[in-house]
């Protein structure tokens, strides 16, 4: 088990370093150089020029190659120019405020994905499967921007009660550093609701589509039969037998949709202005803040590796037959 | 003696099919004794595993179903009106099933100890000891069934997973699984089949060996005629969703008094004679859709004259005491003698029938 | 013989679609659309960009006469989105067109030739997936002028890399089937046989995909127009529109809602044609 993941982890390197790298050729081959685009026509040459060599741009190009590949190491990723602020600080703020939105949507999306996924393969072919499969299928092509403005909109109207108005922008109310710590929680957690919803609904919808297939195919397997051949309760043959084997390829999915939820996160922070990564690399490429730009995109690089290679693992720790061999 | 172990009568399984209504098993009696062992004997596709099925009511519901009238008694006790719950104190209770494929018929993802000590536990067969736990205490007696019925080092194996054991220790842990909670009844769903001959031997004889020292009675499911010569006290020879023959495993493999089973009988390689020539019976088994009319093997029958196609009943046939078969020959059985009977096959595959030309 | 066997095999997939009833759905929904979309300007009530004394009809609700109300230069929100309509499905067609060729002709190539090349080009895939997707869409569109090309070209190229992974495993399978060995032996060379025996068993599930990914290009490009590094105004795409409607959401809602909705009906309309097209193509399956 042990190995596996050390391999699987050595095997991931070279795909880290041709992340770097292709970023690197990216925004370096693109017509016009990022000084450039900086500055409107009057500034003139000389400070181009100082701008130019600040970021190592007068270099060979081998040269800034490396000077890119070595800021990976040191954690140095020069300074960003619209926010007049190292590079790093900006993710520093802005990585964990994604992390968070994204492991909260990741959650919603296997727990309501699977709940919705197991009935309707419990309840194969009735009116609730039915129902729940075009529901599923309306949800699953929506646009995460367009639910979220909606969203906006139905919980700022008037007619919403008051009591289940929840905040549709930010990650903490204005009053945020007045309020006691459990005060500020909830204030936290309602700020999640919304922009997690947004991001991870389709996805879930997804999910729940491939957990009915799943279990309807381990329900029709023969270790099933043998489970209710033992005098267990049909409760206890889904919930314990069916499930925990219907569950196996569904931990796959992470792979798939962790990639799907770092992508939306651009879209749904900048409708509900979260503080993330996606908002920064946006803002950046609006901006022409190349070096912003270059980090965010490396770092949703190595968050999709990451999240690849939790699916893995987490696939070796539930299957017995990886696990053990 | 009262009543039998388990009474069928009247047993009705059909299945809604796009091709219509499928009558896997179609109106069969009979009954098992406390301690015996009865094969039911076909070719697949003739409704035997369907039988088995019903008799626990293990099958989906919708498609199938079992029609009104179907009788199936466990000591007197009426199983096909039971209540759910009743039901599951039979599952692996008082009858326990096996199953043909080993090697899917245990789950992936749980120890084979676990799914043992599963059985027990669900039947509570342990007495605990003092101060023992539960589930200690079924796991003490998983360990001793995975010893009993063979499987070595039965301490390590418990948390053994199926996929790290050969296809026959699964089917003796399916035993051990099945045995364990003491039941009165076994049914063995092709309980050899899936395993090389070697393997099929040792299970046959573990499983005698434990029933003479359990007492179970042994309701065995095959199409293989050499497993049964082995084994079973009776035979019920089904085909077409009907029981076709019935009688003792000698008076049967004597002398058979179905076209049928005589077709079987031919079909099957006997080493000893060292016969080269197989008999095969032609045509294959029809659809449980669409039975043929009047007696059911009639395309299929050497013997077969116009008194077929009114259905036969299940009478007294033959010598033997307790033997009976669905054919009219028992009414007339001079025709056998200037009949054709079952060609012979070369083992080429070529028919040398004597009625062909 | 083949033909007829294929034109057989084609007969029995209508047949076997026809009784899927989402998909007639779906169907029924992209022929309506497609068809609104080309007649467009013989539909659409209102110029989609006809600016007429503003402060009159501006932010009007849907009425009669504006049948899904007007934006805040008073154009027609649905004569927009019919227009719309044109945008958004021809860059899903030829994207999805881009990508499904590139994806077909990299995993061929990989699948057929094997080796070091495959194994190139598949740790080239694996790369192109290691980034979110719509991170690669706006970090790419970024560096270029923004224009309907550019952002139909980076759909294409940024959508093939499924489509390459299935057309590869396709071609493995299919090439150790017998007749291509057959056709080897009876030495027809090898440009002969990927052409002639291999692309058509691929065919299936390449079709299958790309149906289901006409509804994913729709979304990415909608979400590329609504970030405003798409469709650029005042050319109406549906993501430009719910973005043009953003600001003025609490009193219009009007404007961002209906294109949000003719999204929504597209990518299903797509979805389900695509997945009645992979139960009635697939033969395993019983629909």
């Amino acid at each position: 088990m042990i190995r596996y993941a050390v391999r699987r982890l050595l095997e991931a390197v070279p795909i880290l370093i041709g992340i770097v790298t292709l970023i690197f050729l990216l925004l370096h081959l693109a017509p016009g150089d990022p000084a450039t685009a900086y500055f409107n026509p009057n500034v003139s040459p000389e400070i181009i020029d100082r701008m130019r060599e600040n970021l190592g741009l007068d270099r060979p190009l081998h040269e800034q190659y490396l000077r890119w590949l070595r800021s990976f190491f040191t954690g140095d990723f020069g300074y960003s120019f619209s926010q007049h602020r190292p590079v790093a600080d900006v993710i520093r703020d802005a990585l964990p405020n994604t992390l968070l939105l994204s492991a909260v949507s990741l959650v919603l999306i296997f727990v309501v994905g699977c709940s919705v996924g197991a009935v309707q393969a419990v309840r194969q072919y009735s009116a609730l499967d039915n129902v729940t499969t075009f529901v599923s299928l309306f949800v699953y092509s929506m646009p995460g921007f367009w639910l979220g403005l909606m969203l906006i909109l139905a919980f700022s109207s008037p007619a919403m009660p008051e009591f289940l108005r929840l905040p549709i922008s930010g990650v903490t109310s204005v009053d945020y550093e007045f309020m006691g710590p459990i005060e500020r929680m909830v204030d936290r957690v309602r700020h999640l609701v919304l922009p997690s919803f947004a991001l991870g609904i389709a996805s879930a919808a997804g999910v729940a589509r491939y957990m009915r297939g799943s279990l309807l195919e381990v329900i029709g397997q023969d270790y099933i039969r043998t489970a209710r051949a033992k005098g267990l309760s049909e409760w206890r043959v889904i919930l314990k037998h069916a499930l925990r084997n219907a569950l196996i390829p569904i931990v796959s999915l992470l792979g798939l949709y962790l990639p799907l939820l770092f992508g939306g996160s651009v879209v749904i922070e900048v409708v509900f202005s979260w503080p993330g990564m996606g908002r920064a690399l946006y803002n950046a490429i609006l901006a022409r803040d190349y070096p912003v730009v270059m980090a965010a995109s490396f770092l949703f690089g190595v968050l999709v590796l990451g999240a690849n290679l939790l699916a893995d693992l987490s696939y070796a720790v539930i299957d017995p037959r990886i696990r053990t061999d | 003696m009262t009543s039998p172990l388990l009474q069928v009568r009247d047993l009705r399984t059909y299945f809604a099919t796009d091709r219509g209504e499928a009558r896997a098993v179609d109106g069969i009696s009979f009954d098992v004794r406390e301690g015996e062992t009865v094969a039911l004997v076909g070719e697949s596709g003739c409704g035997k595993s369907v039988t088995a099925l019903s008799i626990l009511r293990l099958l989906p519901e919708p498609p199938g179903r079992l029609l009104a009238g179907s009788s199936v008694q466990l000591r007197g006790e009426e199983l096909t009106s039971a209540a759910e719950s009743r039901l599951r104190e039979v599952r692996g209770g008082e009858i326990s099933m096996i199953f043909q494929e080993p090697m899917t018929s245990l789950n992936p993802v749980f120890t084979i100890g676990q799914q043992v000590s599963e059985a027990i536990r669900e039947h509570e067969a342990m007495s605990t000891g003092a101060g023992e736990r539960r589930g200690a205490a079924a796991r003490r007696v998983a360990i001793e069934w995975l010893d009993r019925v063979g499987i070595p080092d039965p301490e390590d194996r418990y948390g053994y997973y199926p996929h790290q054991l050969s296809g026959g220790m699964r089917q003796r842990v399916m035993i051990a699984m099945a045995l364990s909670t003491r039941p009165a009844l076994l049914i063995a769903d092709e309980p050899t089949t899936a395993l090389d001959v070697t393997v099929q031997r040792q299970i046959l004889e573990l499983l005698a060996s434990l029933q003479t020292e359990l007492g179970t009675a042994v309701l065995l499911i095959t199409h293989d005629l050499g497993v049964v010569a082995q084994v079973a006290d009776r035979v019920m020879v089904m085909y077409a969703g009907q029981i076709v023959e019935e009688a003792s495993a000698e008076a049967l493999f004597r002398a058979p008094q179905h076209p049928y089973t005589e077709g079987l009988l031919q079909a099957v390689p006997d080493l000893e004679e060292r016969r080269e020539r197989l008999a095969e019976i032609p045509g294959n088994v029809p659809r449980a859709t669409a039975w043929p009319t009047g007696c059911r093997f009639r395309p299929r029958c050497p013997y077969a004259w116009s008194r077929c196609r009114d259905v036969p009943d299940l009478r007294r046939s033959g010598p033997a005491e307790g033997s009976s078969a669905r054919c009219w020959l028992t009414d007339e059985p001079e025709r056998r003698s200037s009949g054709s009977g079952f060609g012979l096959r070369s083992p080429d595959g070529r028919r040398e029938g004597v009625g062909e030309s | 013989m083949l033909s007829r066997a294929r034109r057989e095999r084609g007969r029995e997939t209508w047949r076997r679609f026809r009784r899927h009833r989402q998909a007639i759905l779906g169907l029924a929904l992209i022929v309506l659309l497609t068809g609104s979309a080309l007649l467009a300007p013989a539909i659409a009530p209102y110029d989609p960009d006809a600016q007429t004394d503003i402060v009159a009809t501006r932010y009007q609700a849907p009425s009669v006469s504006h049948p899904m109300g007007t934006d805040r230069f008073g154009r027609d929100i649905f004569s927009r989105t019919l227009y719309g309509a044109r945008i958004s499905l021809s860059i899903g067609f030829l994207a999805i067109l881009i990508a499904i060729t590139l994806g077909t002709a990299i995993g061929a190539i990989a699948g057929f030739f094997g080796g070091r090349l495959d194994t190139a080009l598949m740790r080239g895939v694996d790369l192109l997936l290691s980034f979110p997707r719509l991170v690669l869409l706006v970090v790419l569109v970024a560096l270029f002028e923004p224009s309907i090309a550019l952002v139909t070209l980076v759909l294409g190229l940024t959508g093939w890399m499924g489509v390459s992974r299935i057309v590869r495993g396709q071609v493995l399978t299919v090439r150790e089937m017998e007749f291509v060995t057959a056709a080897r032996v009876l030495g027809f060379g090898r440009t002969r046989i990927l052409a002639r025996h291999i692309l058509p068993n691929v065919l299936t599930p390449v079709i299958v995909a790309a149906t289901l990914g006409i509804g994913n290009t729709i979304l990415a490009e909608a979400a590329l127009s609504f970030l405003g590094l798409g469709v650029q105004p005042p050319t109406a795409s549906w993501g430009n529109m719910v973005a043009s409607g953003r600001d003025a959401m609490l009193d219009a809602w009007w404007i961002t809602t209906f294109p949000g909705l003719a999204i929504v009906f597209t990518v299903m309309a797509f979805n389900l044609v695509g997945d009645g097209l992979r139960d009635a193509l697939d033969p395993r399956r019983v629909a």
